[in-house]
């Protein structure tokens, strides 16, 4: 992207609705003006009838920085972002996205908002290049600048040779990629991204990956939600994890890695002996006596898996199988919640 | 700019999208053209020397069966017009460019109203196309340039009334095949009105149905503006029926439109 200009610096919006909201001098006195264009949760709570889905939230996003709301299916976090989008009214609790209050002021935190959902928000009958000129009319530029900009975003995102085609003959990576685009053509200095990579193909993640880190160099507040743990950790400055409607963990990557258990690598022997004199010989590892199997702490790395076999041949111990585990997103709930799933 | 012509123009611009989609897949809005002219065909060309027959001093002397039903027909276009609205109206709200349009600083009822306006476009040009078969077919009106442009005005206002409702047929329905079945019921109320035979030739109980039915009125006030028959209160009541159908469907279709706040 370099010096192309299809993102500008966030100063300067071109819906007029946008410029504004951003000239408003009357933030909430109740949160300050520390974090105008970021995000503040207090107390959120919503229910679906009986069933509880949001349990007293508390979030903070700071303007600028890439926050993860990290959870299995069923936590909540498209409540959250359907609450913090305008489309759902909470319980109770006090929003501020952008310094104002998504029930009463919600036509303000629209237009300082971009939301890309889990479910592609694009007109399949549309094509790609109409998609953005319709959001652009929306976003009430001039048909020149509109034209303009959906060009830019068309090239940016790799959809150029696409964009006479209709939007339902795009593949999964090429209709996210459409959606994220026509969520910039507003120029939103808050953007919301509901699962951005889920469904995707390795290489379409990478993508999407790339594009969010530079949203993020541009000073855009990202807030996405994701059930990845690798995910959040690459893309997010913090993180926080929600479980049944409560956030039971929140902090930098590196602080929640502490509170979680590493990755570790399973020995599989041949007989309970063997076991046995390489429970021995491994300190810190624990046994599974009905699979006759070893779970060991280990980072996965080649150098680490051979100093493991190495200190076992060493004792003439050679295990018939050996399987290593990334910490995954189970581990990081049996260490956070007081109430552990099942183990996998 | 103004609120209003902020308003305006998201709702052309929701329009043109409502278009382009329809000149595009021309098959989702050919039905609802195709649908009246069938009727007509059928009604006038096959049953219409029995009923012409049946009905006796009811149709003027000089005139044709296809001059007493055409108006009823004129009327089953604008409903099945609206019929298709919903179906579209359905089916937008199963994709997630909706949620978009949620969330972005637009006039909120914008999607709503360049439906409706698509929706009287189809109809207007469905209308045009059973006049043009209706005259093919030996329909004579008699009405001048101001009765024709009495009967356009109002024909509009029906297709405006039905649409709304039918937009919230399609808000309220929660796949487009039941938006579909929902708006069955306004495309087949027609026959137990006067557009095919009149309200008096039916049993008592169908027939003060038939008299007092909102497309009743409509139909007679049409059918006097283009054949010369008498109008009597009809205009008023038929006015008044539009103008009661198109505000309720619009508040109607507006709040479903919002629920998903609550």
């Amino acid at each position: 992207m370099n010096e192309s200009s299809w993102l500008r610096a966030v100063d300067r919006p071109v819906c007029p609705a946008a410029a504004d909201a951003a000239s408003a001098q009357d933030p909430p006195r109740a949160f300050g003006n520390a974090a105008r264009l970021g995000i503040k949760v207090r107390g959120l709570r919503k229910s679906f009838g009986d069933m509880v889905v949001l349990d007293s939230v508390d979030l903070d996003v700071e303007q600028g920085t890439v926050f993860a709301l990290l959870g299995p299916n069923g936590a909540g976090k498209t409540t959250v972002v359907r609450i913090l989008s305008t489309l759902l009214n909470p319980d109770g609790g006090a929003v501020r996205v952008g310094g104002f209050d998504p029930v009463r002021e919600a036509g303000r935190v629209r237009s300082v908002i971009g939301v890309t959902g889990q479910f592609s928000a694009v007109d399949n009958l549309l094509t790609g290049a109409e998609n953005l000129m319709l959001i652009a009319g929306l976003c009430h530029l001039e048909r020149q600048a509109a034209r303009r900009k959906a060009d830019e975003l068309l090239r940016r995102f790799d959809l150029a040779d696409a964009a006479t085609r209709t939007a339902a003959t795009y593949s999964g990576g090429m209709r996210r990629r459409l959606d994220l685009a026509m969520t910039l053509v507003g120029e939103p200095r808050v953007i919301f991204l509901d699962e951005p990579t889920a469904g995707l193909d390795p290489r379409s993640r990478r993508t999407m990956w790339q594009i969010v880190r530079e949203l993020a160099d541009y000073g855009i507040t990202l807030f996405l939600t994701t059930q990845d743990l690798d995910e959040a950790d690459r893309l997010a400055g913090r993180i926080a994890v929600l479980d049944r409607g409560r956030i039971v963990a929140e902090g930098t990557p590196g602080e929640l890695k502490q509170r979680i258990p590493g990755a570790h690598a399973r020995l599989y022997f041949a007989d309970a002996g063997a076991l046995e004199r390489a429970a021995g010989v491994l300190t810190g590892s624990s046994r599974d006596n009905d699979a006759l199997a070893l779970r060991v702490p280990a980072d996965g790395t080649p150098a680490s898996l051979t100093a493991l076999l190495a200190s076992l041949d060493r004792h003439d111990l050679r295990p018939e199988r050996i399987t290593v585990q990334a910490c995954d997103l189970d581990d990081v709930f049996l260490a956070l919640t007081a109430d552990p799933r099942q183990e996998t | 700019m103004t609120t209003l012509s902020y308003a305006v123009r998201d709702s052309a611009i929701m329009l043109r999208r409502d278009i382009r989609h329809a000149l595009r897949y021309p098959l989702m809005s050919l039905g609802s053209v195709i649908v009246p002219v069938l009727f007509l065909l059928l009604f006038a060309g096959v049953f219409g020397r029995t009923l012409r027959a049946g009905l006796g001093a009811a149709v003027p002397a000089s005139g044709g069966y296809v001059d007493y039903l055409t108006p009823g027909i004129l009327v089953m276009t604008a409903c099945s017009s609206a019929e298709t609205t919903a179906v579209n109206m359905s089916m937008d709200m199963t994709e997630g460019i909706i949620a978009r349009f949620r969330t972005m600083a637009i006039s909120r009822t914008s999607v709503l109203t360049g439906q409706v306006l698509g929706g009287l476009i189809r109809a207007m040009i469905s209308a045009i196309l059973v006049v043009a078969v209706a005259l093919a077919l030996g329909c004579r009106p008699t009405a001048t340039a101001i009765e024709w442009a009495g009967a356009t005005a109002l024909f509009a206002l029906l297709a405006l009334a039905v649409t709304w409702l039918t937009v919230s047929f399609g808000l309220l329905a929660r796949t487009p095949a039941g938006a579909n079945s929902l708006s069955l019921l306004i495309v087949v109320a027609p026959f137990v009105s006067s557009a095919f035979v009149p309200a008096a030739t039916m049993p008592a109980g169908v027939a003060w149905f038939a008299r007092n039915q909102p497309f009743t009125p409509i139909i007679q006030t049409l059918r006097g503006l283009l054949t010369g028959t008498a109008i009597g209160h009809d205009a008023i009541l038929a006015v008044a029926w539009s103008a009661a159908i198109a505000v309720a469907g619009y508040l109607w279709a507006r709040s479903l439109y919002n629920r998903n706040r609550a």
